[in-house]
């Protein structure tokens, strides 16, 4: 049965579980409460509810005046939005103010695939990891998302976590999700390739790796939910064991997940390394996952990609 | 209003005194925005001398008065006042202004005491002072948030952002204000983009509008009462001032939004800010 509970609706379930017992949970939206799966946030914690209209700007403001004085403020609005009309404010007013401020990009990546490029965030990643002090999450599954939220609400400082639109397949479940804040989890250990892979790509590279094996091919693969801080140690841990590494990420070629791991790889344990992405180009116009198919980034695309870096990597 | 505040007699000698200071800072630092710290002066010394509950003891008592200076390129005013109160070393600020590793950067930095928020980019003070406002309220606190913005700064769209969560929050202990010197950068802020009229403006925004002289100690000082007791909607308090305010040296003329005196100027402008004192002394 596949699952329909989108990763949105895991990060308001926290929230709301969250504002039963501490008030000072509060809530932004920027008219998207709806597609950020907050209205029953809205509808049960009313007093703990701030609704600014279209505005980002205002949105990430007002979220970080309210941070500075004890809240813990959450704004969620469309990943396109949040992390580029309302990156001024994001980098001033919670980054370098260091005020408990958590950004939600929801709709994340190309998710709304058929609207066009002004409604994706291919350079969300990048611009956010570029501030600093903001952190930077982009969580597997629904039970992922939750651990990740209930560990966010445990600290006083700002991050970007990014969410798709659509319920994506479960990797982990309610009762077997490991996760420890800031570490990746290792889905699988290999010794051919390295795959590691960040959000929506993290499925599919599993699947991926299944493929590889009944192929012969032994691969890691890292659900590197945690692209800053990325968990290093596990970069080298996994590039170290194989012959070469493979990023994969739903986002632009430049400043992602890719670059972060080429960079580690590059100084402390060189081995060739290939980045899936997106494409530096508007991407065409489909469902998420007629576009992932298209550039590469659902499951046979990521197996094939890992064979031909492999015979690469053995000339 | 507080208790044992300081007279507007006091403020009308005291104001010369930080203006003098203020300069000092910008002298030992090799810089700064010297236009904007004048035509501020005056608002912020009553406001953080008469009216703001915050002092060096209670910065982080949950129930002080907020201020977020928005136009924060007015730093060296701010440095002047707040060292007056006793949050910053005056001597320290003067020595360290825009050194080599110093904290006491060219616009707000709120590691340093009594410094709320970061700023510097233009359009965020209001906003923030909206969230502020807001956490007052949710929390039943009676604190207020004041803020103030340059004129040219109203150019940012995210200034009306917040103009209008200010009112439709219905937010009475926000006060925010203008720094009306119609001049920036690059000349009369009228044939930079047209501002005017901002009374009009900030009304049909939803505001309790007060526009006044912004040297004018005792206009200043009624404003900012009648502020706080103004229910039901933030109150933008529009200061019509001189840019550069304190010396004909500077007053009026786009150039010292951020020019450094030279010797002859500064001596000059010292003079100015003597001379005034001393007419107050026997007004």
């Amino acid at each position: 049965m596949p699952n329909k509970i989108p990763n949105r609706q895991a990060i308001c379930d926290v929230l709301m579980r969250a504002a039963e017992s501490d008030r000072d949970v509060v809530v932004l939206c920027s008219d998207s409460r709806g597609s950020a799966s907050l209205t029953p946030f809205f509808e049960r914690f009313p007093q703990q509810s701030v609704e600014v209209g279209i505005a980002e700007q205002d949105l990430v403001g007002i979220a970080a005046g309210l941070a500075s004085c004890g809240k813990k403020a959450w704004a969620a609005s469309p990943a396109s939005f949040v992390s580029t009309r309302s990156y001024e404010q994001a980098k001033v007013d919670c980054a370098y103010s260091r005020t408990n401020v958590k950004l939600i990009g929801i709709s994340g990546g190309v998710s709304y695939g058929q609207l066009g490029m002004s409604h994706h965030s291919a350079q969300d990643i990048a611009a956010m990891s570029a501030i600093p002090g903001m952190r930077v999450y982009l969580p597997s599954d629904r039970f992922q998302t939750a651990r990740l939220v209930e560990a966010l609400l445990a600290d006083d400082k700002p991050a970007y976590i990014r969410v798709g639109r659509n319920p994506v397949e479960d990797i982990y479940a309610d009762d077997d999700c490991p996760f420890q804040m800031d570490r990746a989890t290792w889905l699988r250990r290999g010794s051919d390739v390295a795959i590691v892979a960040t959000g929506e790509m993290v499925r599919p590279s599993l699947e991926a790796s299944r493929e590889l094996e009944a192929q012969g091919i032994s691969a890691t693969v890292l659900d590197m939910y945690c692209v800053k801080p990325l968990d290093v140690e596990a970069v080298v841990e996994a590039a170290s064991a194989a012959r070469c590494v493979l990023s994969v990420e739903e986002h632009s070629p430049y400043g992602g997940l890719g670059s972060q791991v080429a960079q580690v790889v590059g100084e402390r344990c060189p081995r060739p390394v290939r980045c899936l992405s997106l494409p530096d180009e508007p991407v065409v116009t489909g469902t998420s996952p007629q576009i992932f198919a298209h550039y590469g980034l659902d499951a046979g695309g990521i197996a094939a990609a890992a064979r031909d870096l492999l015979a690469r990597a053995g000339e | 209003m507080r208790q044992n505040t300081p007279t507007l007699e006091d403020l009308d000698l005291l104001r010369w005194d930080l203006r003098q200071d203020c300069v000092d800072i910008i002298m030992a630092g090799g810089g700064g925005h010297i236009g904007g710290d004048m035509s501020m002066m005056d608002a912020l010394m009553v406001l953080y001398l008469r009216h703001l509950r915050v002092s060096p003891e209670t910065v982080d008592d949950p129930n002080r008065d907020r201020f977020v200076l928005s136009k924060g390129h007015a730093m060296e005013a701010y440095y002047a006042v707040l060292c007056h109160q006793g949050f910053l070393d005056l001597a320290d600020v003067k020595a360290r202004f825009q050194q080599f590793g110093s904290p006491y950067i060219g616009h707000p930095n709120n590691k340093l005491p009594g410094i709320e928020m970061n700023s510097g980019s233009l359009g965020h003070g209001l906003p923030v002072a909206v969230g502020m406002a807001l956490a007052g309220k949710m929390d039943g606190r009676d604190y207020r948030v004041y803020t103030i913005m340059g004129d040219g700064e109203l150019a940012e769209g995210s200034v009306w952002e917040g103009a209008m969560s200010g009112s439709s929050f219905a937010l009475d202990n926000l006060c925010a204000f203008v720094d009306r010197n119609r001049l920036q950068i690059s000349g009369c802020t009228e044939d930079v983009l047209r501002l005017d009229s901002q009374e009009e403006r900030w009304a049909a925004f939803g505001w309790n509008v007060l526009s006044i002289d912004g040297h004018d100690l005792a206009a200043i000082d009624a404003a900012i009462t009648l502020a706080a007791e103004t229910k039901g909607k933030p109150t933008c308090i529009i200061l019509n001032t001189v840019k550069g305010y304190g010396s004909p040296v500077m007053e009026g003329k786009a150039p010292w939004h951020h020019q450094l005196p030279n010797a002859q100027e500064y001596a000059q402008i010292s003079a100015d800010f003597v001379a005034r004192k001393e007419a107050a002394l026997h007004a």
